[in-house]
């Protein structure tokens, strides 16, 4: 076989075995977006799998009369957005004088911070210190204790770094104070990393779920992981129940829980195209200097 | 007089750290303090400082405890079989992405690979439960649609675990690939045309030159996993284990949270706590060490 030819079949591989990984990738979704739109009947029955059968908005209906679930949609939206202001605004405080390589007593502060990275007090200690704050089942309680993340600022640091430091000193001359410096020069220069770490905090926040089991217990104040949580645990346990020989268990219909998957995860989807440019060249940046 | 013209020029730096400085000593080394808990017979009424300091009693009830051990070992078991599987994952995906002509195609699969890195684990124990589910599950209906017994993944505990290592690859695999992909544009571009004038085919390209060239990334990576050995995720087991298959499921930090928050342990659960994060730095800094004085690079 000729050296084209085997370039060839390579080729025609690869493109196959990337497609296979795309659509293994897609298919779970794919599946429960199915469940959402079919029928009880052919739900139960075990015809849904890619397409919807019988198709219905039933579940979705639901889901959007249901005023808990809007809710917890809306506590969510509330909490990532201030967790992520919050969190990017401190970031950035630290971030901003920590990338000055000559400001005194900066090597200390990096490794008070770095020590954070590789020991901490553990769950029992943080619980207790919330729980002392009085700020269990608060918002508080879900946006106070993750605000800064070690790496993060260090990627920030690091993208801080490679800003020519001769745009800050002709700044200086002009007698630009420091925080005139950041707000009018380094932070429209920081778009990038700034929209990476931001994606990365509300991600983090969006998808949070062990802080909110452990310090929320009043149900209108669920973020929607514990609303869901629930909900999906709740069939787990039927799930076990009939495996023992027992009655199933009245619960929601496959097609809600579907549906209520399906309504938590399209803020995600609809936010990442957009940052995804952005997030990629944050990684490698992060990638090559971690 | 110097120092004050300093702060003088400086002291906007300053005033912009003061937040960030006084959250972290706050909300991290305020729980470091919170570890004495591990010697003190705590009770909440008698606070942190008023509780009985109780030596290491604590530590001989925890090490006496069957179920300890049981965690320890899942811990280590999931996190090692994990690095078996979903190590090699990203890697050869990676690979397979770069050697990718058709540039749409590229970014196309490359968008969708990383989505489900950006999935809660909540989101993804409800979608496993559809897709391997005894019931209604995709993946039974197909089996038992074939003829054949529907398979137990979520309920049989060494069915659960490959259900475990392959929701594991799923999630991860795609969003691994960024940091290969970093260090495979770094590689010069001449060997490769060198190597094709020297008619070297695909196969001999990869493993001549792609994969030597980032070796230092892949030995960084598989130190610093090694590294992780002892610390876990809580969503994850938490999530997708279940009561069936508490003999597998049952890891450090799920472990933690159900002696301590839920039987109220307090003691107890932040010596296993502590134990964790002892381990684990030793296991990281060692790890480092091992980074350093093999491939020159290190994450410290």
């Amino acid at each position: 076989m000729g050296e084209r030819a085997a370039n060839r079949l390579f080729d025609t591989f690869n493109f196959i075995f990337l497609t296979v990984c795309v659509l293994v990738c897609l298919a779970p979704f794919v599946h429960i977006i199915a469940i959402s739109l079919s029928s009880s009947r052919s739900i139960v029955s075990g015809e849904v799998s890619l397409f919807p059968i019988e198709i219905n908005f039933e579940a979705y209906a639901r889901v959007f009369s249901d005023t808990s679930m809007i809710r917890s949609l809306g506590f969510t939206v509330l909490l990532t957005a201030l967790f992520t202001v919050l969190c990017m605004s401190m970031t950035i405080a630290a971030g901003y004088p920590l990338s000055k390589t000559n400001l005194k007593g900066r090597k200390s502060i990096m490794v008070i911070i770095m020590i954070t990275m590789f020991f901490s007090g553990g769950v029992i200690p943080e619980y207790i210190l919330v729980r002392n704050l009085h700020l269990l089942d608060t918002i508080w309680a879900l946006v106070l204790p993750g605000m800064i993340n070690p790496f993060y600022l260090i990627i920030l640091i690091s993208f801080l770094n490679g800003i020519p430091t001769s745009l800050e000193e002709s700044a200086e001359i002009d007698g630009s104070s420091h925080f005139n410096t950041l707000f009018k020069i380094i932070l429209p220069l920081s778009l990038p990393v700034i929209a990476t770490l931001s994606l990365f905090y509300a991600v983090g926040r969006w998808n949070g779920f062990t802080d909110t089991l452990m310090y929320i217990t009043s149900p209108n104040m669920y973020p929607l992981q514990l609303k869901l949580y629930q909900l999906i645990q709740n069939n787990m346990i039927s799930d076990l129940m009939q495996m023992e020989g027992t009655q199933r268990v009245m619960t929601q219909p496959e097609s809600l829980k579907s549906a209520s998957v399906i309504f938590a995860t399209v803020p995600i989807l609809i936010v990442y195209p957009w940052l995804q440019r952005y997030f990629v060249s944050g990684v490698m940046l992060g990638a090559v200097k971690g | 007089m110097i120092a004050t013209a300093y702060l003088r020029r400086y002291w906007q730096l300053y005033a912009l750290l003061l937040l960030p400085l006084a959250y972290i000593i706050v909300f991290k080394y305020g729980p470091m303090y919170g570890i004495q808990i591990a010697f003190k017979d705590f009770n909440f009424f008698q606070g942190i400082g008023g509780s009985k300091w109780i030596g290491f009693d604590a530590f001989k009830e925890v090490f006496h405890m069957h179920d300890f051990f049981k965690t320890l070992r899942n811990t280590l078991m999931l996190n090692l079989l994990d690095l078996v599987v979903s190590f090699p994952a990203p890697l050869i995906l990676a690979i397979m992405l770069f050697e990718l002509r058709t540039v749409w195609f590229k970014k196309f699969s490359q968008t969708i690979l990383y989505i489900p890195h950006f999935i809660s684990w909540i989101i993804i124990g409800g979608i496993v439960y559809q897709v391997f589910g005894t019931q209604s599950g995709m993946i039974n209906n197909i089996i038992t649609s074939l003829g054949f017994d529907a398979i137990p993944f979520l309920t049989d505990k060494y069915d659960w675990l490959v259900t475990y290592l392959l929701v594991g690859v799923w999630q991860s695999a795609g969003w691994g690939t960024i940091i290969y992909l970093a260090a495979l544009t770094g590689i010069n571009k001449e060997l490769f045309e060198a190597a094709e004038v020297d008619g070297a085919g695909r196969m001999k390209r990869i493993w001549h030159i792609t994969i030597p060239g980032i070796k230092p990334t892949i030995v960084t990576l598989l130190i610093i996993n090694l590294g992780n050995m002892i610390s876990i995720g809580f969503d994850r087991p938490y999530v997708i284990g279940n009561a069936a298959v508490r003999d597998f499921s049952e890891v450090l930090s799920t472990f933690v949270y159900r002696i301590g928050l839920e039987s109220g342990q307090y003691t107890l659960a932040t010596v296993v706590g502590f134990f964790q994060a002892i381990v684990g730095l030793v296991f990281v800094l060692g790890a480092n060490y091992a980074s350093k004085k093999l491939t020159d690079e290190s994450i410290l």
